[in-house]
């Protein structure tokens, strides 16, 4: 129930160890990387909600874009990182750029201003992201990591990617809990999306069991701070 | 109006066949629709018609009557444009879909006659709205059209006899009229007399546990009355509580007595038969839910036995209604309290049976997300000129209050999504012509719009499959090989983990897992008590009306004597250990239990209320700094626990207990909550599915399986916060009033309570309070502690690490 949730900061925001990089994931679902100041989200799909008025004529509310960026310029103010990594899905599809409002464009620039500020490509935006700033790539290494869109299936230590939106579901007593998450084995670690309307996947879905033939642990965003939660703990949807 | 089994509704056609006989053959007479006929259920229109063709037969009248429901053939339904019958019968979603049709006009231009058919029922819901709305596009289309409503008998017959006729400046005053303050209203018929029903309370005798709603020391005597009477309709208020009942009564049943249970989410081809034996007369008993509350005719019924709270004066006698559906013979019915506050409860029906008082709800204000739909479809139909549409509106009472701004706003939302964010202008589903009139977009989108007409937003569910474990490797279950029981909501499903046991379809079923779109089960071993008390508590919610009966009982001695005794006993210790409240007042007891800290409440205001004011204490007692860790709420208190102990603060300033009780917890607190509420954004998921913000059906689309579409959990976080005026947060919010939060009467009760709050420091729990204690643990609470419960899980995790 609503008990007070006194929280230890240390806890807020927890830090792990891969391939001897030190990663912080923030409760926002981004990942700071404190010795390359850099921050890294995942799956912003920008423009998701004016997408379905194109396609199916659906009027979702459009601000998505606007409520993405919002949670984004928090970690960029809190971090105030050198470098910014977009990792993949970062448009909806591939004319959501055109679609931006002028407003939430200008916001993007303002982001940029004075960091180096990388899209890699994802499967909805592979062909982009032009004219919204910034540089573009198919992937990046950062010490020991590389950062990519999709996992690789074979699985690379150090590989730090996103694409699947991995969600863990706790159910107890009667009731489930269903959160974004951050999913590792200590050798290779899937992102959370960050968008505010991309949906998730669970985590005991095949598609992200399989890339943890040893187990993994997920980092479920609560309320007020980061939980890790054992796979036995996890609930199929 | 008038009783149930009066035999009004082939009175309400009378009339119609007189007109159409005495019209004569005139096969050359333009074609037309003369009278429609509109019913809540789609089985009361085949049944109707199915009663009607008998007369029409006999009596050689040259009447053409036909149905028109989701089941009419593409073929039918198009002939029936091109050559309409004399009497249609038909239900409330398709009506919305023949007045958008683009024939509409020509189609009901010479209608004479509408009938609504239990329109009691129909009124409390959107779909009355809905049905309102329509009803106004009728009397447009064919101007001195009679409408005749049916009712059951209500409370306030006046806000029915309104609906049934224009309001507002539209039509012109009635002839020698009264003054100008009365609205326009239909005659009034009333029907009235019938024998009186034999009612009672069962009583046993014996002392009856202060909580839980389940009845079962009563079972073997709802047996013996199964087997003394003919055929026997067991109501009960909940799905569990039928499954429950219905597995109780077969445990009991040595002489193998048929014995059916019918509920909304057994498998339709269930129910088909369930129904069908019972019309031919093969069962002795159903065991039902509401599903089974309104008028079809079930023959040879002679006894109805209620079992748990009546929850509404109405109500039960509807359900009573139910018996002998004859007038000159009383019906007989008892009532069966599952707890002693059920007993007051049961106490209070008869009385106000007695009385033959009634408890109906309000009229409703109509909601803005039928509005938006209806609009849309008005430009299926025809363009509209806004002016025109909104003088048609204003005249359906639910809407009457509807301002111009709003409409404008319910017009803008239609065409564009309503956004200050002028996003989508140019793929606007209506658009203004330079003649000023809407016109709907393309064919898509009417298309669309006929794929999604309707209020009913059934709660995403999976089917339930039986599956069968294999006996060399236990847990290998194979799916695919079992049958479909029925099935049950997503929202329930998702709680499950492997090897809870559930009641359903009555068995216990042991859950496997998910697979795919299905529900995996397979048959507990025998003697398995299920695990997951699914839907424990009501779905409707204690009267106002009743629930002050009930104060009044309690608050009156001299009325004991009409209680079994138990029941006074009861209340006289509660009366030496603590204080009975006063009829309006409200109790508030504070006591120490096993090192937590109680306070325990009694407004007597339904569940629904009681959780609201639950979570809103609860944040009040955390900002007090007294640590609150959880709430119970039943349907006449609530309990809260907490570290810190209410009653020393209570003890320091005396006006404590008061200020957590002051009206304005209804303002920021309630905001604030409504943010995170899980009921606020199923409301709000309604809202947008009713509105068509989320289509259920996109033309091209496959029906089946989960539609792959946003969540509209995401959709509402995103807009509370960037749009909270938006029309469909404010549909929602109108919803919550009176729906799954009943924030209004909440707001209701804490005008009445104030300066009349009893307040009780006690050493140890009163008798009164055990009632809401039992409820702890009982009851799940949705939306609130996500963190606790991750938390929990995440100790589980560092176990394993250590050990």
């Amino acid at each position: 129930m609503a008990a007070g949730l006194r929280l230890e900061k240390t806890h807020k925001h927890p830090t792990l160890q891969l391939a001897g990089e030190t990663l912080v994931l923030d409760l926002c679902g981004g990942l700071w990387l404190p010795e390359h100041r850099t921050l890294i989200v995942s799956d912003l799909h920008l423009e998701k909600g004016s997408s379905y008025a194109v396609r199916s004529g659906q009027f979702l509310p459009p601000y998505d874009t606007r409520e993405t960026l919002a949670c984004l310029h928090e970690a960029v103010v809190r971090h105030d990182p050198a470098r910014v990594v977009a990792l993949g899905d970062s448009f909806h599809d591939a004319r959501g750029p055109e679609r931006m409002e002028p407003g939430d464009r200008a916001l993007v620039a303002a982001l940029q201003e004075g960091r180096d500020w990388v899209w890699i490509a994802g499967n909805h935006d592979a062909a982009v992201s032009e004219g919204v700033g910034g540089r573009y790539a198919d992937a990046l290494t950062l010490g020991g990591l590389l950062l990519r869109h999709e996992p690789s299936a074979g699985g690379a230590p150090g590989e730090v990617a996103g694409h699947l939106h991995p969600c863990g579901k706790v159910a107890m007593r009667g009731r489930a809990v269903r959160r974004r998450c951050f999913v590792t084995d200590g050798s290779r670690l899937v992102m959370p999306a960050f968008g505010a309307y991309a949906g998730g996947l669970n985590v005991r879905d095949k598609a992200i069991e399989g890339l943890f033939p040893k187990g993994f642990t997920a980092h479920l965003m609560g309320d007020g701070r980061v939980f890790a939660i054992g796979r036995a703990q996890l609930a199929r949807d | 109006m008038a009783p149930t089994g009066a035999g009004k509704t082939l009175a309400g056609f009378l009339p119609s066949l007189v007109a159409l006989s005495e019209r004569g053959p005139q096969p050359l007479k333009p074609k037309g629709l003369h009278t429609l006929y509109v019913s809540p259920l789609k089985a009361l229109a085949v049944d109707i018609a199915r009663n009607l063709d008998a007369p029409i037969a006999e009596m050689a009248l040259p009447v053409r009557v036909e149905t028109r429901t989701g089941d009419t053939p593409a073929h039918k339904r198009t002939r029936q444009i091109s050559r309409p019958p004399d009497i249609l019968l038909t239900t409330p979603e398709q009506l919305a879909l023949l007045i958008a049709h683009r024939e509409a006009a020509d189609f009901f231009s010479g209608l004479r006659c509408v009938i609504l058919d239990e329109l009691h029922a129909l009124v409390t819901s959107k779909r009355g709205d809905l049905l309102s709305l329509a009803l106004a596009r009728l009397h447009r289309l064919s101007p001195g059209l009679a409408a005749v409503g049916l009712s059951a008998t209500v409370r306030e017959p006046d806000e029915l006899r309104k609906y049934l006729v224009p309001q507002g400046p539209l039509p012109p005053p009635p002839a020698g009229g009264g003054g100008k303050n009365t609205p326009p209203m239909a005659d009034l018929v009333t029907v009235s007399g019938g024998a009186k029903a034999d009612l009672r309370m069962l009583d046993l005798g014996r002392a009856l546990p202060i909580s839980g709603h389940t009845a079962w020391h009563s079972m073997p005597a709802i047996y013996e009355l199964i087997k003394e009477h003919r055929t026997t309709l067991v109501f009960v208020n909940t799905r569990l509580q039928a499954e429950y009942t219905f597995q109780e009564l077969w445990r009991l049943n040595e002489d193998a007595l048929p014995i059916a249970i019918h509920h909304g989410s057994l498998d339709a081809q269930q129910r088909r038969r369930v129904e069908a034996a019972m019309a031919a007369g093969q069962l002795r008993a159903i065991v039902c839910t509401a599903t089974l509350d309104l008028g079809i005719d079930w023959g040879d019924v002679d006894l109805v036995v209620n079992v748990g709270a009546p929850k509404g004066a109405s109500r039960i006698m509807q359900r009573i209604g139910r018996a002998n559906h004859r007038m000159d013979e009383p019906s007989k019915a008892y009532l069966v309290p599952g707890n002693r506050f059920e007993m007051l409860e049961c106490q209070a029906a008869l009385d106000a049976v007695e009385e033959a008082a009634q408890d109906t709800p309000d009229a409703r204000q109509g909601a803005l997300d039928v509005l938006a739909q209806h609009v849309l479809g008005m430009a299926c139909a025809d363009a509209f000129d806004p002016l025109d549409l909104y003088d048609e509106i204003v005249s359906a009472v639910p809407y009457a209050g509807l301002t111009w701004e709003s409409f404008e706003q319910v017009v803008d939302y239609v065409a564009t999504g309503g956004y200050a964010l002028r996003a989508y202008e140019r793929f606007a589903k209506i658009l203004r012509g330079p003649d000023g009139l809407w016109r709907v977009r393309d064919a898509r989108t009417a298309q669309a719009y006929r794929m999604n007409v309707g209020t009913i937003v059934e709660a995403a569910r999976v089917r339930v499959r039986l599956g069968r474990t294999l006996r060399g490797k236990p847990g290998t279950v194979l799916p695919k090989t079992g049958r479909v029981l029925g099935e049950i909501e997503d929202e329930f499903a998702e709680t499950l983990t492997v090897g809870d046991t559930f009641l359903f379809a009555g068995e216990t079923l042991r859950f496997e897992g998910l697979a795919e779109d299905e529900c995996l089960v397979t048959r507990a071993p025998p003697g398995t008590d299920p695990a997951i008390p699914s839907y424990a508590g009501a779905k409707f919610p204690l009267s106002t009306f009743l629930a002050a009966r009930v104060r009044a009982l309690i608050a009156d001695p001299f009325a004991w004597d009409r209680l079994p005794e138990q029941i006074g006993q009861y209340l006289l210790q509660q009366r030496r250990r603590s204080v009975l409240p006063g009829e309006r007042d409200l109790l508030v007891e504070t006591f120490p239990r096993a090192k937590r800290h109680y306070l325990t409440a009694f407004p007597f205001e339904g569940r629904l209320a009681h959780q609201t004011l639950g979570m809103l204490l609860t944040r009040r007692l955390e900002r007090a700094g007294l640590r609150p860790l959880g709430f119970a709420a039943n349907d006449y208190g609530i309990a809260i626990w907490s570290t810190r102990d209410v009653s020393e603060r209570a003890a320091i300033d005396p006006d404590f207990i008061g200020d957590l009780f002051a009206v304005d917890m209804l303002g920021d607190d309630l905001e604030a909550w409504l943010d995170e509420s899980a009921m606020m954004k199923r409301t709000f998921r309604q809202c947008a599915v009713i509105a068509g913000l989320i289509e259920r059906h996109h033309p091209g689309q496959k029906k089946s399986g989960r539609q792959v579409t946003i969540s509209t959990d995401l959709i509402y976080d995103v807009l509370r916060k960037h749009q909270p005026d938006h029309l469909l947060l404010r549909a929602a919010r109108q919803d919550a009033a009176t729906g799954l939060l009943d924030v209004r009467r909440l707001g209701m009760m804490l005008e009445r309570i104030q300066g009349r709050i009893t307040y009780r420091s006690l050493d140890r729990v009163s008798p009164l309070s055990v009632s809401v204690m039992l409820e702890i643990g009982r009851e799940r609470v949705y939306g609130e502690g996500a963190d606790e419960i991750l938390a929990e899980a995440e100790a589980e995790l560092l176990q394993e690490a250590l050990s």
